[in-house]
């Protein structure tokens, strides 16, 4: 078994490889490019007798619209009919698919993939046309569901059953489509799902029922890795419908907590358990407050980290440059929280596991449940439902054991539910950061040196790997600096932390992006011309190997589209003004501005215009929802977003405590898609990682204030 | 325990559960009526809102006994017929709103609710009206268009309505 087998490559960048103990058979879990090609008339196009056509997914639709994406690309090379399309997401099987779903990259790394699947079915059905009517093949031909030859034509369900015998062709050498006869892709579609999410219909995975299925709610230690010391169960007992109080041990490779489950015959009754259990936790009780953790990253600041780039000579010119600039930079640990709460459904019985989950990580959680359980991985059936949120919480492991061992100890089909307090104390946190910037202007206020220090909880250090692996994305600034050095130092924490919608890019695109602004306006420089002026060729440099390069005339482009659309030029009445950031990340260029009002220290965001260059939009409307929604979620956090801990457990607990961006805070906002024919590169991510730094530049050009600390607080 | 009597979505039910009960969990666990949300549990983000007596109302922090003797619309139930979309959720698709959906119940839900108070619905009406729903996906701002489309669709229906009564 290969660990490394069903990891993602999307996570491997920047660090080493994610270490993770849960695995499946090497046969089951060959990476895609040595997978043996799948016939695509059984994997990918199901063609009924009757013509219906069902599409398969195999990504998780977490709300990003990779549902409909996909589907169109199929779609388009199968030449199959859109308005008689169903799809669905395909069931675990991972000599077939690779449904891990992160990194921005389903679009990426899928769309060749699914055009050659779709293209590879087109022929399959051409070549059976031709067979029945004894004609060559390249006399017939296809159009949305019917191959025609001559005057005879037969629709894809007459010849689906002798098509999917026949040969596979070479993938690689299947003829595609011409881009300019697309009729699908670049065209922006309606998304299938959405009906069903208007009418109650959509199911997620909280919807689940299977027969004879209870529910359960754990109470978990508050703190990672304490122990149980004992419950008293009687009071929980005697509550009406509840069925069995049990352990739940910890399985550390999962990260879930040592806890006790209170099932029941229904959901309430499962949660009036729990409030009514009595339980006591051992173990050392971490000291981590997230003061006490401030100020070692303090003190580490002081002190030079490992240098992770070093160019020219930045600290000496610093040094000895009599125009330099310093600042600090904070970030707190932020929450998920996905609107859905974590849950699971799953049944084990003596020979296998059945599993419904909202997930990211299909082939994760069966391999994880397959170690947890003892069962064989190959007895493992998995279901990917809608998720109501993903975010990167459901590329976790945690809520899928937990329900496997509920599930094996009472021997019914379980639904694990989490509260939105679970939700909230037990997730894997957005690292806390904290950065000191330093930098230098020479005679003619160009700067000459960068000096990035940055201290975080690292993901790896948590997970494994070299600890700066998912810190110091996004602190390429693609800016012409002669001298730039970046240094990092981990501070350590028993806090679970993991990946947050665009990971290190949410934090370092704030600090970057805000220091650079302090840095035009200590220029005395319009921070657009600013920036514009110093875009170099070849930053940043590229992560893999089989990475496209940074195009800086890409990146000219969003600027200059978000700074004509956003009307940067044209001024606005006092207490109101603009603030601007542009980002690379998951190789697609964003730039936003925003439009913000002061008043009595009351922010206020009116609008927002983002321009993005996500290369080729399939879907581009999809392309706008997810940045108008990459908007919102790095508003929110912006706004208001911090999670604090005492004695190791966090302190928030529901979304009163830790607010989310409401209606009333939103912004008007306009997304401008850049036209490309270039690869389609991320965009669940990328539309993040810009807003804080453009809504914190716009402060400061309303009031002088510059925010170097987030949550926003102001006076 | 004795049965509580209610009516949801035009039909009336039993169900054996404790007074207390929130709606949501009667409507959910024992109706299997999935599309009413659990968010929060406490009100806060107004997953869970459900009609009573035609008014938006947060099912996770009212209990079953309550509403015995009212009428519960819940999303399932929101087609005026059953066969068509209510202009809410003809809006809704034609916007393209939802992302991950979760929540799009409960704006659908209270939307239709301010619609059938104020049927041309001002920004800060809307802000005043939506302010209790949380959505993670940051579709608010095509939730305001959906309304504003919503109630040219709810106009032009009562206008060919009429002009069929007329006829």
């Amino acid at each position: 078994m290969r660990a490394e087998a069903v990891t993602r490559r999307d996570f491997l960048k920047g660090g080493t490889a994610l270490v993770i103990g849960f695995t499946l058979p090497l046969d089951m879990a060959c990476q895609s490019d040595s997978r043996p090609p799948a016939n695509p008339l059984n994997a990918w196009v199901k063609i009924a007798p009757d013509n219906s056509v069902t599409l398969m997914l195999a990504k998780c639709e977490i709300g990003q619209g990779i549902m409909t994406t996909l589907p169109m690309v199929l779609a388009e090379e199968a030449d199959v009919d859109w308005n008689s399309v169903r799809v669905v997401h395909a069931d675990l099987d991972p000599t077939m698919y690779d449904m891990g779903t992160g990194g921005s990259g389903s679009t990426t790394a899928q769309f060749t993939p699914m055009r050659q699947a779709g293209a590879a079915a087109r022929q399959m059905l051409l070549a059976a046309a031709a067979q029945r009517w004894n004609v060559p093949r390249e006399s017939c031909r296809t159009s949305k569901g019917v191959v025609y030859s001559g005057s005879q034509k037969a629709a894809y369900g007459e010849l689906a059953e002798a098509a999917s015998k026949l040969p596979v062709p070479d993938l690689k050498s299947v003829p595609l489509k011409n881009p300019s006869e697309f009729a699908y892709i670049g065209k922006p579609l309606p998304r299938l799902e959405i009906p069903s999410k208007c009418d109650g219909s959509a199911q997620f995975g909280l919807d689940v029922r299977v027969p004879g299925m209870v529910r359960a709610v754990i109470a978990r230690c508050p703190y990672y890795g304490g122990k149980l010391k004992s419950f008293d169960a009687s009071k929980a007992k005697a509550i009406p419908g509840v069925i069995a109080v049990i352990e739940v041990p910890e399985v550390r490779q999962a990260h879930t907590r040592a806890g006790v489950a209170v099932v029941a015959e229904n959901t309430w009754a499962a949660m009036r358990g729990r409030d009514a259990l009595v339980v006591s936790w051992d173990g050392a009780k971490p000291e981590d407050t997230t003061e006490t953790l401030r100020q070692r990253m303090i003190a580490l600041a002081d002190q030079p980290g490992k240098v992770i780039r070093d160019e020219g000579n930045a600290s000496d010119v610093i040094a000895k440059s009599s125009k330099k600039l310093e600042a600090v930079y904070e970030t707190p640990f932020l929450a998920h929280a996905t609107m859905e709460p974590m849950n699971c459904t799953v049944k084990v019985s003596s020979d296998g596991a059945e599993i419904w989950a909202p997930t990211q990580s299909p082939e994760w959680i069966a391999g994880a449940v397959a170690q947890a359980t003892g069962l064989s991985p190959r007895s493992i059936v998995g279901h990917t439902t809608l998720s109501g949120g993903g975010f990167g919480r459901r590329y976790q492991l945690d809520f899928a054991v937990e329900a496997a061992l509920v599930s094996k100890a009472i021997g019914k089909p379980v639904q694990v539910v989490w509260t939105r307090e679970d939700d909230m104390r037990f997730d894997f946190y957005r690292q806390l950061t904290y950065h000191k910037m330093t930098a230098a202007l020479d005679e003619q206020n160009r700067p000459v040196a960068w000096h990035h220090r940055l201290v975080s909880s690292s993901i790896r250090e948590f997970w494994g790997g070299k600890p700066e692996g998912q810190e110091i994305e996004g602190t390429d600034l693609p800016y012409s600096i002669p001298n730039v050095r970046l240094e990092y130092a981990p501070v350590p924490t028993s806090i679970p932390r993991a990946w947050w919608r665009s990971v290190a890019n949410s934090f370092n695109a704030f600090v970057v992006q805000s220091f650079i602004d302090e840095l035009a306006h200590a220029a005395n420089q319009d921070p657009v011309a600013f920036r514009l002026s110093l875009l170099a060729s070849t930053r940043p440099p590229k992560t893999a190997s089989d990475e496209p390069m940074f195009e800086s005339e890409r990146m000219r482009t969003v600027m200059n589209v978000a700074a004509k659309r956003g009307e940067w030029d044209k001024s606005l009445p006092k207490g109101r003004a603009r603030g601007f950031a542009a980002h690379y990340s998951f190789n697609t260029y964003v730039a936003e501005v925003a439009e913000v009002s002061v008043e009595n220290n009351n922010l206020q965001v009116h609008r927002v215009t983002c321009a993005v260059d996500c290369g080729r939009a399939v879907n581009p409307d999809g392309v706008k929802a997810q940045m108008e929604g990459g908007i919102i979620y790095g508003l929110s956090a912006a706004l208001s977003g911090e999670i604090t801990v005492k004695d190791g457990a966090v302190e928030q607990s529901n979304f009163d405590d830790y607010p989310i961006a409401r209606i009333f805070e939103a912004p008007e906002t306009e997304v401008i898609v850049i036209a490309s024919d270039k690869p389609p590169t991320g965009c669940g991510e990328p539309g993040v990682p810009p807003i804080a730094p453009a809504v914190t530049n716009a402060i400061f050009a309303a009031t002088g204030q510059r925010v170097r600390r987030l949550p926003i607080r102001l006076g | 325990m004795s049965p509580i009597a209610l009516n949801v979505n035009g039909k009336a039910q039993s169900v054996d559960a404790d007074p207390q009960t929130p709606l949501l969990w009667v409507i959910r666990d024992n109706l299997n009526l999935t599309g009413t949300k659990f968010g929060c549990g406490r009100g806060f983000c107004a997953a869970c809102t459900v009609h009573v007596n035609g008014r938006a109302t947060r099912s996770c922090i009212t209990p079953v006994s309550t509403v015995q003797g009212k009428q519960v619309t819940t999303i399932e139930g929101l087609s005026p017929d059953g066969a068509h979309l209510s202009a809410v959720q003809q809006a809704w698709i034609a916007e393209q709103v939802p992302q991950c959906g979760y929540c799009q119940s409960g704006f659908i839900m209270a939307a239709a609710d301010l619609l059938a108070r104020k049927p041309q619905p001002t920004e800060d009406d809307i802000n005043e009206a939506l302010s209790g729903n949380l959505c993670r996906c940051g579709t608010y701002v095509r939730i305001r268009h959906a309304i504003h489309r919503a109630a040219e669709i709810k106009r032009a229906e009562s206008v060919s309505h009429r002009k069929g009564e007329l006829a």
